[in-house]
């Protein structure tokens, strides 16, 4: 190439650039960034991001990034580290036991009813289901956290099974002695490996449990009204409940899946006919199971006074995180979006896409429009079990600070109790002594 | 010997300043924040800071769990670094044969190396899991009530196994190269006194072996204590119980998912003057033992 010819190219190359970069900043110019962290992988990210370019093409003011972070627990160390930085991204999603060391961190979040006051946002709480708006608010009933993905604990059953084991498919076990009863059938016939299980082992059978039968799981309503709350894991139908799980383990009939979801894949996989796990297992079963399946409500102790009261939300919310140098503008964005995602048309898609529960009436309604619950009878199951009673003091949630610690313990009691090297009572005394510690340790930095 | 191959004096100092740089914001940085967090008390966004003397120390080593993972760590890094020393010395006693089609087995013997704990770990579970491994549905038919998930023996075999199998590879090429390293004549002689095979090994290949044991050794016991952590993580999270949570697994519990930082920080330091401990004992006593051929 003579050296004409390159210097030609050179000045074309740059005045393209040049154009380029003039066309991107006139586009781009005006929009508003907002950083959004999330910790949904797979079908359920990709719906999310679907759901974000939604929003960025429905206006052209704000635009939205969404950015996968990690597990719940490492979009919550980052979104820390980042605000110990100064970089706190606008929007972060936290699994629901971060609540309350989230509330704590007055000063590095903005609640959503002071965003929404600020911004004159018009947004109404009351389309919430109650069991939701209650998880994520004060005790007076302000929205501190956006609630975004929420799902229950049901009991997921193998019909196919049921029908082998001479059980009838269509009436799943309401308590836990009929549930008891169907896994011996069940054994008995070989109709199944494995007669029942359970994923999320702390989420379903202490925090729900005690949810549903209304019995607390620590002091000062189960922690909403201040940090000098106490486990109360070891009162007796507690211990019950896991003498009951043990002795069913002994008989063959019960078979420990693991900790936190580790427990989901015995279910879709057919080993175990009943499995007692999250309703956002929707997607597994659908994919994975080669067999029909059915869902009941998650069993109780039918002579416990007053159950079953409403069972209680897992999942997570949306925070509302400060930086030093956010504007009222990006503020105003962040509201925007969420005033999107509380539409009934985005809350109603959310739900039907991915299986976790529509989180306000006006989706239920939406959904229902569409005909989802005919073509889906199951999935009105989680709904009805969420709302069957108004929440009480200790239906309406858990409010303890360093709770996935607290989930730690119990795990670990109870994993001891079922290789047999503590009774259920001295496992959930011993989870109460530890809890405790970890709860004043929270008392004290919390700073109350 | 020339004392200085370069002549401007600074040029030394801005070869090394890259390594330098690296070593100075990756280890020494963080390495002085540990030590001044573990002196705190403070909430995961340090909104409220205390200062809290020596208390995160006190509670640490007042808590019997702490004497749990010491425990576990031993026993651990002990039976790691035994098998992936043993089993590297032997395959590489093995391969230094004149075999037919050696540079095959010794390709195949370091390949290992390359897989990253991550993966390794991953690969284990498929082989081990009770319900979904290989190997562990092989067990579980067999009648042995292999259950890792729940058995704390079971688990920590597990990582054992898992961890030494990622380390044989390593252990192989040096004690490879150290073996090849040794003069043929020497044994030759030693055949010629009339020793066994088994004689000229213990009295002609371990003491020409010995600088190579030892470097093994110190980093095997490094990698034991700090680098099985992906190992731990991916197969069983430091459970059943806390059957296989070792002292670097509990700062990462405690750090990282509980956001105790005091804590943490305070278990990093002890970690810290542990392995200074360790390496300098090392150094002085095992290596006057150490014959440099």
């Amino acid at each position: 190439m003579s050296r004409l010819n390159r210097g030609a190219v050179c000045a074309a190359a740059v005045a393209l650039l040049l154009v380029l970069g003039a066309a991107a900043g006139r586009a781009q110019a005006p929009r508003v960034q907002v950083e959004f962290w999330h910790a949904l992988r797979g079908p359920l990210g990709e719906a999310l991001e679907s759901i974000v370019s939604g929003f960025n093409a429905s206006q052209a003011n704000y635009r939205v990034n969404a950015t996968f972070k990690g597990s719940y627990p490492e979009t919550m160390v980052a979104a820390i580290a980042a605000f110990r930085a100064g970089n706190a991204p606008h929007i972060v999603q936290m699994f629901e036991v971060g609540t309350a060391t989230m509330m704590a961190a007055r000063g590095a979040i903005k609640p959503v009813y002071e965003l929404m006051q600020e911004t004159r946002t018009p947004f109404d709480p009351s389309v919430y289901l109650p069991a939701v708006r209650g998880y994520y608010s004060t005790p007076d009933g302000r929205m501190v956290s956006m609630p975004f993905n929420s799902s229950t604990p049901v009991l997921w059953y193998n019909k196919d099974a049921f029908r082998r084991a001479g059980l009838n498919p269509e009436r799943p076990p309401r308590t836990w002695a009929e549930l008891r009863e169907a896994a011996q059938r069940i054994r008995a016939s070989n109709a199944a490996p494995c007669g029942w299980s359970t994923a999320w082992p702390t989420w379903i059978h202490f925090e729900n449990f005690g949810a549903i039968h209304d019995v607390p799981f620590a002091t000062r309503a189960n922690g909403f009204d201040g940090t000098d709350a106490q486990l109360l894991v070891n009162a007796p139908l507690y211990v019950r409940h896991l003498e009951n799980i043990v002795q069913m383990q002994r008989e063959g009939l019960f078979k420990y899946g693991g900790r936190d979801a580790a427990g989901d894949a015995l279910g879709p996989s057919g080993e175990c006919a009943m499995l007692t796990a999250s309703s956002a297992l929707f997607a597994r079963y659908q994919r994975e199971a080669r067999f029909e399946w059915g869902v009941g409500f998650l069993p109780y102790y039918d002579d416990v006074k007053g159950a079953p009261k409403n069972s209680i939300i897992g999942g997570a919310s949306l925070w509302v995180m400060t930086s030093p140098r956010r504007t009222p503008e990006e503020y105003k964005a962040v509201a925007e979006f969420f005033r999107y995602l509380s539409s009934p048309e985005v809350s109603a898609k959310w739900h039907m896409e991915t299986g976790y529960i529509p989180i306000t009436f006006t989706a239920i309604q939406r959904a229902r429009a569409l005909g989802y619950y005919q073509r889906n009878p199951w999935a009105e199951i989680p709904i009805q079990q969420l709302t069957r009673t108004r929440p009480t003091a200790n239906s309406k949630g858990i409010r303890l600070g360093n709770m996935p610690e607290i989930r730690t313990i119990l795990y670990e009691e109870v994993e001891r109790a079922l290789q047999g090297q503590q009774s259920p009572k001295a496992a959930l005394d011993a989870a109460v002594r530890r809890g405790n510690e970890v709860l004043r340790q929270f008392q004290r930095t919390a700073g109350r | 010997m020339r004392r200085s191959l370069f002549r401007a004096p600074f040029l030394p100092y801005l070869l090394v300043a890259p390594q330098l740089l690296l070593t100075l914001v990756f280890f020494y940085w963080p390495a002085l924040q540990g030590i001044y967090q573990s002196f705190l008390i403070q909430d995961p966004f340090g909104l409220r800071t205390s200062f809290a003397g020596l208390a995160n120390f006190a509670s640490v080593l007042g808590d019997p769990l702490y004497g749990n993972a010491l425990r576990v760590t031993v026993l651990f890094s002990g039976a790691v670094v035994a098998g992936a020393m043993l089993l590297g010395l032997v395959l590489a006693a093995a391969a230094a044969q004149p075999l037919r089609g050696v540079q095959v087995y010794r390709t195949l013997l370091v390949w290992p190396y390359a897989v990253a704990p991550a993966v390794a770990a991953a690969l284990w579970l498929f082989l081990a899991h009770p319900s979904v491994g290989i190997v562990g549905r092989a067990l579980v038919r067999s009648g042995v009530g292999w259950d890792y998930t729940l058995n704390g023996s079971h688990a920590l075999l597990l990582v054992v196994v898992a961890s030494v199998w990622s380390r044989v590879a390593y252990n192989f090429v040096f004690f490879l190269a150290g073996l090849q390293s040794i003069p043929s004549s020497l044994h030759e002689a030693a055949q010629v006194d009339g020793a066994t095979w088994f004689q000229s090994f213990r009295q002609v290949t371990l003491p020409l072996l010995a600088p190579t044991t030892f470097f093994l050794l110190v980093v095997n016991a490094l990698y034991a204590l700090f680098d099985t952590f992906a190992v731990i993580h991916a197969l069983t999270k430091g459970g059943p119980g806390k059957a296989t949570e070792t002292l670097i697994y509990k700062v990462y519990v405690d750090g990282v998912v509980n956001l105790n930082l005091g804590s943490s920080s305070a278990q990093s330091v002890i970690l810290l003057v542990l392995a200074v401990v360790l390496t300098s004992f090392q150094f002085r006593f095992l290596e006057r033992r150490v014959h440099y051929a």
